[in-house]
Order: C-alpha cells, then sequence, then structure tokens
C-alpha cells in the first residue's frame, strides 16, 4: 500500500460553518508534507480528522490503510500526533508523561526503557527530565510534545505547528530531526514559516477557507509569488524617474512600498537590467533578485478577492 | 484492561500531585468527625454503632464528591490534553473507566481513613460490625454513583467551576428524591407512577436501608446500575464532542 495517508472529500462544518470543505489528499512514504495557511483555514481541523480527534462531517480518511472512523484504535497505534501547542499533563514530569505514553503504547520493561531513554536523547529532553512540565519553557514543553508523538516510531506523524515558539537553534534541530524521519514515514507538518517548507518538506499544499488550494514542491510554489524574480533597484539621488523610464521598456515597473527610492522590475531578468544600466549610466546604487514569500504568496492565493490587489 | 489501568494509575497520581488530595482528605476527615460527634450526638446516643456518622455521608458526598470528580473531563478539555488523551490507541470506554476508578479508588481512601472511628466505637463497647461493613460498603457505592454523575457532567464543560456546580445539582436532586420536598413538587399533577418512580431514585432511601443493616441486594444494583448508567452517558458525551 503505497499511500500511507488518504483523503477523500474530507469535510467539517461546525453548525452552518464549514471548516474543511471536500479535501483530497494523498500521502505516500517518504514524503514530508507542509499544510500552509492562514489562521483558521483549517489544517488544523484537517490534522484532527487524520489524527482521529474529530470525526469528519462527510468524506474519508484512511490511514495505513485503516478507515479512521471505523477502526480508530488501529490508526491510532500507527500514528504520532502532536496538537497545537503541545499540550502535556503539565502536574507530570517529562519522565513520569512518556512513561506514561510509552505503557499506553504498550511497551513493557525494558523495551519501554530503552525507547524512552532513546526519544529522551534525540529531542534533547535529558536536562529537565525530572522537572514539572508546566515550570518547562515553550520549547522545552514543545519537545515533550515532540517526543510523545515519536516514541512508538510510528509510520504516520502529524504534526501541528512543531516549531511554533521556538528559538532559532531550536528551530533547526527540529527541522533536523523530522528529515531524519522522514525517509521511512510519511511526516504531515503544519506551519506559518515558508523557509521551513523550502527547508524540511518535500511538498506542500495551500489551505484556505478548508479548501486545497495549492498542491506543488516548495519551489513551484514559490514560483506563484508574482515577485518571484523579479529585479529590485536603488536609485541613487533623485533619478528616479529617468531610471522608471528607461526600465519600463523592459517588464512591468513599480515603486517598492515604503522605499521612494527603489523600483521593482517585473518580466525581466537581473543580467539584462545590469547590462541596461551600464549601456545608459543610470544612478543605482544596488541592484538584487527578489525572492518569493510566503506572505506574498498567501495574499496571492488566500485571499479574498479585492484585498488581494490592494 | 490493562489501558484502563494505566490511565487509572495516571489519574490516581494526579490527585496526590496537586494539594486538592491533601485538602480534600483533610475537610472529608474533619467533616465526617465532626459531624457525628456534634449533629449526629455519636456519645449522647449511647449506642454502640456507626449510624450517627454514617447518616450523614449523603451530606457531606453532596458537597465534596463534586470536587473530586470536576477535574476529570473538564480539566483535560480546558488544557486540551483531552486532544492527546483521546488520539493514543485506547477507546472512549477504556478512558472513562479508568478516569472513574481513579476517582472512586480515591474516595475508598478517604472513607478507609476514617477507620478510627470504628476503633472508637468498638473500644466502647460490642457493635455489630456487620452493620458496620454493610455500611461501608454502601458509602462506597454511593460515593461511586455520585462520582459517575460527576464525571458524565465533567465532560459536558471546560470549566470545573460549572463541573461542580452541575454535579453538586445533579448529585442533590437525586439524594432529596425521596423526600416530600421534591415528590411534593410532581404529587400534584403527575401520575403516582411517576412519582413512586421518582422516589425510588433517592439516594438517601437506598443508603438508609444499607446503614441499618438491611441487606439488600436491590440497593448494591440500584448503586450498581446507576454508575454504570452514568459512566455509559459519560462515553456518550465525549464521543459527542467528538462528532461536534
Amino acid at each position: 500500500m503505497s499511500q500511507l495517508i488518504l483523503l477523500e472529500q474530507l469535510s467539517k462544518s461546525f453548525g452552518a460553518f464549514s471548516a474543511v470543505d471536500g479535501i483530497d489528499l494523498a500521502v505516500p512514504k517518504g514524503e514530508v508534507l507542509g499544510f500552509l495557511g492562514p489562521n483558521g483555514a483549517g489544517k488544523s481541523t484537517t490534522m484532527k480528522m487524520i489524527a482521529g480527534f474529530l470525526e469528519p462531517t462527510s468524506g474519508r480518511a484512511t490511514v495505513a490503510g485503516f478507515d479512521v472512523s471505523k477502526s480508530p484504535v488501529e490508526v491510532k497505534c500507527r500514528l504520532g500526533y502532536m496538537p497545537e501547542g503541545a499540550p502535556s499533563y503539565g502536574d507530570m514530569t517529562p519522565g513520569s508523561f512518556l512513561n506514561f505514553v510509552a505503557q499506553i503504547r504498550g511497551f513493557n520493561g525494558a523495551e519501554k526503557k530503552r525507547r524512552i531513554d532513546e526519544t529522551v536523547e534525540k529531542v534533547r529532553l535529558s536536562e529537565v527530565f525530572h522537572q514539572q512540565i508546566e515550570t518547562l519553557s515553550k520549547g522545552f514543553k514543545r519537545r515533550v510534545g515532540l517526543a510523545q508523538a515519536m516514541i512508538h516510531d510510528p509510520e504516520i506523524l502529524v504534526l501541528d505547528e512543531p516549531t511554533d515558539g521556538l528559538d532559532p537553534n531550536q528551530k533547526h534541530h527540529v527541522r533536523g530531526l523530522i528529515e531524519e524521519m522522514a525517509k521511512d514515514k510519511a511526516i504531515i507538518i503544519s506551519t506559518h514559516i515558508l523557509e521551513e517548507v523550502e527547508a524540511v518538506c518535500s511538498r506542500a499544499v495551500i489551505i484556505a477557507n478548508g479548501k486545497l488550494l495549492a498542491d506543488g514542491t516548495p519551489a513551484a510554489l514559490i514560483e506563484r509569488d508574482p515577485h518571484h524574480n523579479a529585479v529590485v533597484v536603488s536609485v541613487q539621488g533623485d533619478g528616479i524617474d529617468k531610471v522608471r523610464e528607461v526600465l519600463s521598456t523592459m517588464g512591468a515597473v513599480e515603486v517598492v512600498a515604503g522605499r521612494a527610492n527603489q523600483i521593482r522590475l517585473i518580466g525581466s531578468n537581473s543580467k539584462d537590467v545590469s547590462q541596461v544600466i551600464r549601456e545608459k549610466e543610470l544612478p543605482i546604487e544596488e541592484i538584487y533578485v527578489e525572492h518569493g514569500t510566503l506572505d506574498n504568496i498567501f495574499r496571492q492565493i488566500t485571499a479574498p478577492k479585492g484585498i488581494a490587489n490592494a | 484492561m490493562r489501558n484502563t489501568y494505566i490511565i487509572a494509575k495516571r489519574e490516581f497520581v494526579a490527585y496526590f500531585t496537586t494539594p486538592v488530595a491533601y485538602v480534600f482528605l483533610v475537610i472529608f476527615l474533619a467533616m465526617t468527625g465532626s459531624f457525628a460527634f456534634f449533629l449526629g450526638g455519636f456519645f449522647s446516643r449511647g449506642q454502640a454503632d456507626l449510624v450517627a456518622f454514617f447518616s450523614y455521608h449523603p451530606w457531606l458526598y453532596l458537597a465534596l464528591i463534586p470536587a473530586i470528580s470536576m477535574r476529570l473531563w473538564a480539566e483535560e478539555r480546558n488544557s486540551g490534553t483531552i486532544e492527546l488523551l483521546m488520539t493514543l490507541p485506547i477507546s472512549t470506554t477504556e478512558a472513562v473507566f479508568g478516569k472513574f476508578m481513579a476517582a472512586w479508588a480515591f474516595t475508598a481512601i478517604a472513607l478507609a481513613l476514617t477507620f478510627p472511628m470504628w476503633v472508637t466505637v468498638n473500644v466502647l463497647g460490642n457493635p455489630d460490625n456487620g452493620v458496620i461493613i454493610t455500611s461501608y460498603m454502601g458509602s462506597l457505592f454511593m460515593a461511586g454513583a455520585f462520582l459517575a454523575i460527576g464525571a458524565c457532567l465533567s465532560a459536558a464543560t471546560k470549566s470545573q467551576v460549572i463541573a461542580f456546580i452541575l454535579a453538586a445539582t445533579a448529585c442533590f436532586l437525586f439524594t432529596m428524591s425521596g423526600l416530600d420536598l421534591v415528590l411534593n413538587f410532581f404529587r400534584g399533577w403527575a401520575p403516582d407512577v411517576l412519582v413512586d418512580t421518582i422516589a425510588s431514585f433517592s439516594f438517601l432511601t437506598h443508603f438508609q436501608a444499607v446503614t441499618n443493616g438491611v441487606i439488600d441486594l436491590r440497593d448494591a444494583i440500584f448503586f450498581l446500575s446507576l454508575i454504570a448508567f452514568w459512566l455509559f452517558a459519560n462515553v456518550i458525551v465525549v464521543d459527542m464532542k467528538k462528532s461536534a
């Protein structure tokens, strides 16, 4: 069976509000899928349905060949899930908490101890092993959440914002962990951070208003940003009108928002632009190629019509 | 069974990691004692029995049991850990039963710690220890019924305060349903069958029968079936939130 996670027309509504609206998705082994989308887009709701915490209103989620609604326990045995905010029992220590999860996951004795030790080392929790969870920093709490999802080495990992609230070093570490595990698992993570998608995901989907709006590799996604590969030049002194006039022959020109002396040129490339600048001896201070940003892709794909162009 | 045990163990330990357990135990012991001695006239009765002690249990449970049951589900819902618990490979029934057993075991400990009363009455006279044992059993079963009601209502809300108030109210109705205060409300218009049915649900009536030394299987079945019913309702409430 090649698809470890299979969603077919998965939908969830709360009363009249439709949170997830007919999502189709297949995730094979070895893939790290990034869920991107604005707040309230339905990312978490979709993940909750995959993990078996919420029942879909219609449609079907199949995990490792088992229908989540019909065989929830089989699915939960094969799946590691870290809910949004990585909740855990604050009155326990990471040690007692992982012990509890390992027991529920069916491990005993030496095997249990080995799994706990291994996981604690992987997520670097040993220094706070005997400290109450509610006294831990956000980064440690997040790692406790990760540890409980990984302890049984599941085929499928669903992590809701695994790096939210972590400092750059911790983010780097968690991404490394995900990459390490990616080979023989199907992993879904949700995130707001594009660089994270570029760093760890082999595929990304954008969800907004409960619908799947884009699906592709992170590189393909970035190309959808109209500003991707645009050439930006900073003009010296007050020659901006002249520069604008010259460059407008090469593509669409606009002044960069908030920067009166910068001009963005879309539909050309840096080589041609720098050649023109040299030939016409334009007063240019700096020239660089822009990369697509998540903000722009978000606005482009997910914003309601009217706001996107504003 | 294994999962139920693991969950029960975690819940049970959780009581003791916060001051709740100790505050509860101290207050429970202080109140059972003082009720028996001052209100119940333990000494002035001049009888070697524990009726003065047991007869206040329903009233104490009314206020104290909801304090034990209120956190069972409301806290999980509030802190989001319910999402964690319900995505572990366990069934809802196992979770419901495990939590209930933890709370029940905790009450059993509170009840067992009242043993000085039993020692006292044995030193002072020759009580019928059979009646005392059945009374203890009856009290434990009644506590179980209160807890099952509280656990179910705790699953219906995020707020422990609301869970407490709902449980206390429901327990109050069950305790009082044999008394005229409640029955007169129905007598005017409801058929006798209904009035009798309501009256038959009274915790007081059933508990008094037990403490009087009448061992009737029906009283045990009454409390056990109430526990079963409310735990079943608890499973439904938890599952309902899943598809909400």
